[in-house]
């Protein structure tokens, strides 16, 4: 097994012409189904990653500090992190590290306890109150590991998206950002382990919506995992121990369920 | 099938930093992944792979099918990594190419017939459905022929039936359209390629003698500055913005000029925004700057461009009007716009370029009008905007450096649609961007077969392969021949239309096969004729459509209720329809008109058919890209249930009027009868095969062919393809349905569309044994022009021809003569009459100069250049439905409609596909957070937008990327709004069309209609 290679998945938001290739075709692979949304004003739709959406492209305007208009477009979804905080508190083994190193997910597992969403330092994992199921890109695992590329990345006009040894990919994200200059920066390879998505922003990171400046796994985690959470499978079922995790680590909130509001679309 | 299985499992396209995973270097043993998941690619593996080319914008992308054997049903489709335009990429909608298959349950399945007055649709079959349009057609047609027109010269037409569509169905399947509509005697026929590209046609031929794109996608990696003006390419033509992005990484500059910023804008080195309409404005300025500050390429000019020409005397422009103007007809006659010749009838040239009456100080003086004051104060662009651009693009002017342009919709969608683009083709001559590459024009057409439709020509005005419609002054074949066939003195100009006679008896042939004969002008006098001076357009259509005039009405995959101008009027012509065929794969507003919302259902009459086609992966044939590629897609599955492809259901309907008419007779019924109609397979199917062989051309006889300079011979048999249009004669041995696709097969029958091969000799990315490209497998048009007079290349470094040891090496020579120094060399513009690139327009409808008129409908009530506020030329339509209202305080704001990557044209394809309308769900108006804030618009809310034609609701987008201009010193706001929306779909829509607003004029050379600018206003709703 030591033969095997991280790989590491790098988005240059400076090259996206946010086409939305990705978006569509990590549907098509996945096969997943576009529901009925509406326009609020932005070219951003669905407005936000949902359990039918697992890559986003999300459009943003901004004028920096010089005065200089930017449209901003970053792709999101799953970042793949070493230091997983979703596959720590999952109690089922749903989600899971993969031999690639990329975060997996086993949906015949998955016991809706919905503990990786309120866990995870990026808000990515979505829940579908239909299937009661938690739902994330896995990078195309089933495609990674046969070593095709994931759809997003295949499709992607303009390789600002590109996957590769995560070596090879860190030295391409910092070359990307020498050349660019200014506050160009690579986002991703300092925290949660590293993760295996990566991004070349042109702006610091507080610049664009929804990316956390400095991601953590939360300390409740940290201590649940570490201490508690062998103990609670020991003694309760793995659907209990979802419940009881969520209690202690959140208190008795429900992570928001982005499947209700959508029923009944197409 | 001839991808390798190692091609499609590869597909490397996209593995990042040169490194495949393949070569990671670990196992890629069983894997425990989640079973299904794993099942997928398994699944995928073992399925039928076929290739198929994307169906949506003009870029031609490759895509690979996997059918399940056990099945027969498509399970996965993503792009080819095997193919060298989109290298396995895909935009959205390429990427969804898979909800256009059977699994999308809006899919047409069955056909569908709506009676008089029914309220809803019956399900039909064929059995029942073809008699039923054959009697229609019939009756329709002998009711309503006119033998002979007003005049008394035989016209043999039928005015009352109708045709638009398709350039959404294949090469083959357009053959056989023009081929039915013109047996039947079709005049109003047309298709998008009006509503698209036709200017660009009239543009570039006038300029440089063929109408298409003059480079192609992959080309544009080899520029070093690229104008993106009239487009918005990253959205609309993503895929040719990949090749865009590739010259970036070596260093090119892009610009972008628009009225909008989008994500082109996003992309390009700086966006420079204009007011919509007044692109002549801004490029005159350009062309004054080449000119003032000698940056142009004095030895291109001179040898390849009519530059040194001498313009007749008589020849004039004053206060905005060209020489020869009829204000009454709002007509030129061109009589004066001519050159002076010689004693032996060659061109008198200067070629010190002084002399005050050449094209070149002519030209000099008509831009000197355009001063930066001027064109800032007219476009809304600041002078320092203005100067970037002069500056960076015109740097391109020396022999090392190419300087491409990439235009669309906005530039040809407007009054001056051909000027527009012929401004270009000024500023590309001058800097000696043509026919190099990382040069030329590139028109990106907007559909996936609009170059090969047009070829094909489903338009009024040409036959196939750009061959004249005949007008009833012609009478006779040899009066038409003598008519378009062009002479030229100067030993020195190839004037390639001097074979034309050859393409044209081969067409007849290719249509009346025996039955044409020389006795009888191979069956000219069969073919409908145009009244003298009259247009048959799309716009002219539904005017006649709204008189009651047209009764029967063919719409193929189309959507003329939502995507033509001034839809409240196209809406009530239909309603005044007898019969109506449809023919597409998802039902839309059009077929649906007489229940649109507001519609008095019971009382229309029309008899409607709509028939469920093949989708474009669902058969076999070819598509041509805007690059001129003709490529050939294999078929991946049948059509669910009733559906045949389009070529079928053309076949079929045309058999079964040819019966009627055997059977009963009929007027006129020689076309029809006499008409080669053998395009089915042993199976009784539509063979693309036969139907693409009868388009290459095939020799009826055995023929010898001798060339008498190289003292060759050689033999022909009958049936026989022709291996090139080199080979077509003018006696009737060979047919041929289009000249322009001669040489899509060698004689020996290999289809050469289906080359898959990925040499690329020059490294110029021409990529020569992949498809065909026309003419003649030429992949840059003109490229003799990027060679000096002795056949040396001006650059070395992008080296795309080269005269060595007595012959041409790199791209296919346009035109096989010797350089221009030599002997027998000839100019390098070959299908020019004079050989040589044409700055001064004299078939030009509106003058031979390019010049800024106001839109139809603009702010101004003044034109600062001259007193001809619009432009002079253009047919004014007069009913009652065709409301101007310009300046005026009711409808203050600009508008310029368009689409977004997520949608296509009208929507009527993508509106179906649950993945891209999630992405682009409801129809939105672009404006500036300055009007908005004026007219206390929120981000989000639902506005009303009107025009003095129809009103339209849409949600409000606030944004930063739109901006006021100042024109003539007044704050002037543009907005902006897609044209993908209509009633029928999504269900619970509450907005229509943005074609209620636009007005019914166009293009004063080719009807392409103006959407792009013209007034309306905005309310809170």
């Amino acid at each position: 097994m030591s033969t095997k290679p991280e790989l590491v998945k790098l988005i240059d938001t400076t090259l996206c012409t946010a086409c939305r290739g990705c978006q569509v075709a990590c549907k098509q692979w996945n096969e997943m189904p576009g529901l009925r949304t509406k326009q609020v004003g932005t070219y951003q739709n669905p407005p936000d990653l949902q359990w039918n959406t697992w890559t986003l492209m999300r459009f943003q305007e901004y004028r920096d500090d010089d005065g200089k208009f930017q449209w901003l477009f970053r792709k999101d979804g799953c970042m793949h992190c070493t230091d997983a905080a979703c596959v720590k508190v999952c109690p089922s083994g749903a989600l899971y590290h993969t031999p690639l190193k990329t975060v997996g997910i086993r949906r015949d597992k998955c016991i809706g306890c919905k503990e990786c969403i309120a866990a995870c330092p990026f808000d990515v994992p979505r829940h579908d109150a239909a299937t009661d199921k938690v739902y994330k890109c896995d990078l195309c695992y089933s495609r990674i590991e046969q070593s095709v590329p994931p759809a997003c990345v295949k499709s992607c006009i303009t390789k600002a998206l590109t996957i590769g040894p995560k070596d090879a990919m860190i030295k391409k994200a910092y070359a990307r950002v020498a050349e660019l200059g200014g506050d160009a920066n690579v986002y991703g390879d300092k925290f949660v382990g590293g993760t295996h998505v990566i991004y070349v922003l042109q702006y610091k990171p507080e610049v664009y919506d929804e990316l956390p400046v400095n991601p953590k796994v939360p300390l409740s985690v940290i201590v649940w995992k570490d201490l508690l959470k062998p103990l609670s499978l020991l003694t309760a079922g793995a659907a209990a121990a979802g419940v009881f995790i969520h209690y202690i680590t959140h208190g008795p909130k429900t992570p928001h369920d982005d499947g209700q509001e959508q029923k009944g679309g197409e | 099938m001839n991808i390798s299985r190692r091609g499609f499992l590869k597909m490397s396209g996209a593995v990042g930093g040169g490194v495949a995973l393949s070569s990671l270097g670990f196992n890629l043993g069983p894997a425990r992944a989640y079973a299904d998941e794993l099942n997928k690619m398994n699944r995928v593996r073992i399925a039928k792979q076929s290739t198929t080319i994307c169906c949506y914008c003009s870029c031609g992308c490759g895509l690979v099918c996997s059918t399940d054997k056990a099945t027969n049903k498509i399970i996965n489709i993503e792009g080819d990594a095997d193919h060298p335009i989109n290298e396995g990429a895909l935009c959205a909608k390429g990427a969804g190419f898979f909800q256009m298959t059977e699994a999308n349950e809006h899919r047409l399945r069955k056909v569908l017939y709506r009676g008089p007055g029914g309220t809803a649709w019956e399900e039909k079959d064929w059995e029942w459905a073809l008699p039923r349009m054959a009697r229609l057609i019939k009756d329709t047609r002998d009711k309503n022929f006119i033998k002979r027109n007003a005049k008394g010269e035989l016209v043999n037409r039928c005015e009352a039936i109708g045709h638009y569509g398709s350039s959404n169905v294949d090469n083959e399947e357009c053959w056989l359209i023009t081929t039915v509509a013109r047996a039947l005697g079709v005049v109003y026929m047309d298709h998008q390629a009006r509503v698209c590209h036709s200017p660009s046609v009239g543009a570039l031929a006038e300029s440089f003698g063929r109408g298409s794109m003059t480079n192609h996608y992959i080309d544009m990696q080899n520029a070093d500055v690229i104008l993106i003006m009239g487009s918005n390419m990253a959205e609309n033509h993503p895929m040719g913005f990949r090749w865009v992005t590739k010259a970036q990484e070596r260093g090119a500059k892009v610009i972008h000029v628009d009225p909008r910023y989008t994500r082109t804008s996003a992309r390009c080195d700086f966006h420079v925004p204009l007011r919509s309409g007044t692109d002549i404005a801004f490029l005159g300025g350009m062309i004054s700057y080449i000119i003032e500050n000698k940056k142009y390429f004095k030895e291109y000019v001179l040898n390849y461009t009519h530059a040194s020409f001498i313009v007749d005397e008589s020849f004039y422009f004053k206060d905005g009007l060209f020489s020869g103007y009829d204000a009454k007809k709002r007509k030129y006659s061109k009589d004066t716009w001519v050159y002076e010749y010689d004693a032996n009838g060659v061109p008198r040239r200067d070629m010190t370029l002084t002399h005050p009456r050449t094209v070149f100080q002519i030209m000099r003086k008509h831009y000197s009008r355009y001063t930066l004051d001027k064109v800032s104060s007219i476009t809304g662009v600041s002078k320092e905007n203005l100067l970037k651009v002069y500056e960076i693009y015109s740097a391109t002017g020396v022999p090392d450096k190419a300087g491409t342009e990439c235009y669309a919709l906005g530039w040809t969608q407007h009054t001056v649609g051909v000027e527009n683009i012929r401004a270009m083709t000024l500023v590309q001559m001058l800097l000696g961007n043509v026919g190099i590459a990382g040069g030329g024009i590139n028109a990106m057409r907007g559909e996936p077969n609009v170059q090969g439709s047009t070829d094909h020509a489903i338009l009024y005005h040409i036959l196939p392969g750009y061959l004249k419609t005949p007008p009833a002054s012609l009478d006779t074949l040899d009066k038409y021949l003598k008519k378009y066939t062009p002479v030229s003195h100067d030993p020195k100009s190839a004037n390639y239309y001097s074979n034309y006679p050859k393409f044209m008896v081969s067409l007849l042939k290719a249509w009346f096969d025996k039955a044409g004969t020389k006795d009888n002008d191979f069956g000219y006098s069969w073919l409908p004729k145009m009244d003298d001076g009259k247009h048959y357009s799309t716009m002219h259509m539904f005017d006649r459509m709204y008189e009651g005039k047209i009764k029967g009405f063919f719409c193929i995959g189309a959507d003329n209720a939502v995507s033509s101008p001034n839809a409240g009027k196209v809406r009530k012509g239909l309603e005044k329809l007898d019969w109506l065929i449809g023919e597409n794969i998802f039902d839309n507003e059009t077929y649906q008109f007489w229940r649109a919302p507001g519609v008095d259902t019971k009382n229309i009459k029309t008899e409607v058919f709509l028939l469920p086609a093949s989708a474009s992966m669902e058969k076999e044939g070819s598509i041509s890209n805007s690059g001129r590629w003709v490529q050939w897609k294999e078929k991946a599955c049948d059509g669910p249930d009733q559906c045949i492809p389009v070529g079928e259901i053309e076949i079929k309907i045309m058999q079964a009027v040819k019966d009627l008419y055997a059977k009963e007779g009929g007027v006129h019924p020689e076309p029809i009868l006499n008409l080669y109609w053998d395009y089915l397979d042993k199976d009784g199917h539509f063979s693309a095969t036969k139907t693409a062989q009868r388009i290459n051309g095939v020799f009826l006889e055995d023929t010898v062919i001798e060339d008498k300079a190289k003292g060759t011979k050689v033999v022909f048999k009958k049936g026989q393809l022709v291996p090139g249009f080199g080979n077509l004669q003018a006696d009737g041995k060979t047919a041929c349905g289009n000249w322009c696709i001669s040489g899509s097969y060698t004689a020996d029958g290999i289809n050469k569309m289906k080359s898959r091969g990925k040499e690329d000799p020059t490294g110029l990315g021409l990529f020569p044994n992949w498809s065909f490209a026309w003419p003649v497998g030429r992949r840059i048009l003109y490229n003799r022009c990027s060679v000096d007079l002795n056949g040396k290349p001006y650059n070395p470094k992008r080296n795309l021809l080269e005269w060595k040891d007595g012959k041409w090496v790199g791209d296919v020579p346009d035109g096989p003569w010797p350089p221009q120094a030599e002997k027998e060399g000839k100019y390098p513009f070959i299908m020019q009459r004079d050989g040589l690139g044409a700055f001064f327009g004299q078939g030009m409808a509106d003058g031979p100069l390019p010049e800024h008129y106001e839109p139809l409908e603009g702010p101004l009530t003044k034109n600062p250049f001259s007193s001809q506020l619009i432009n002079p030329a253009i047919e004014i339509f007069e009913g009652e439905m065709d409301k101007i209202e310009r300046a005026s305080e009711k409808f203050p704001y600009v508008i310029t409609t368009y689409s977004c990557t997520e949608h296509w044209c009208s929507g009527a394809l993508t509106r179906w596909q649950s993945w891209l309308l999630e992405a682009q769900p409801e129809q939105y108006i672009e404006m500036s957070d300055v009007l908005a804030k004026e007219k206390s618009i929120k981000n989000g809310e639902r506005v009303k937008v009107s025009s003095v034609r129809g009103s339209v609701t849409a949600v409000a987008m606030v944004t930063q990327r739109l901006k006021p201009f100042t024109i003539e010193g007044k704050t002037v706001h543009q907005v902006g709004m897609p044209f993908n929306y209509g009633w029928l779909f999504p269900k619970d829509t509450k907005d229509d069309t943005t074609n209620f607003l636009t007005p019914t004029v166009g293009c004063a050379n080719t009807f392409c209609p103006e959407y792009k600018a013209f007034m309306v206003n905005v309310e809170k709703l």
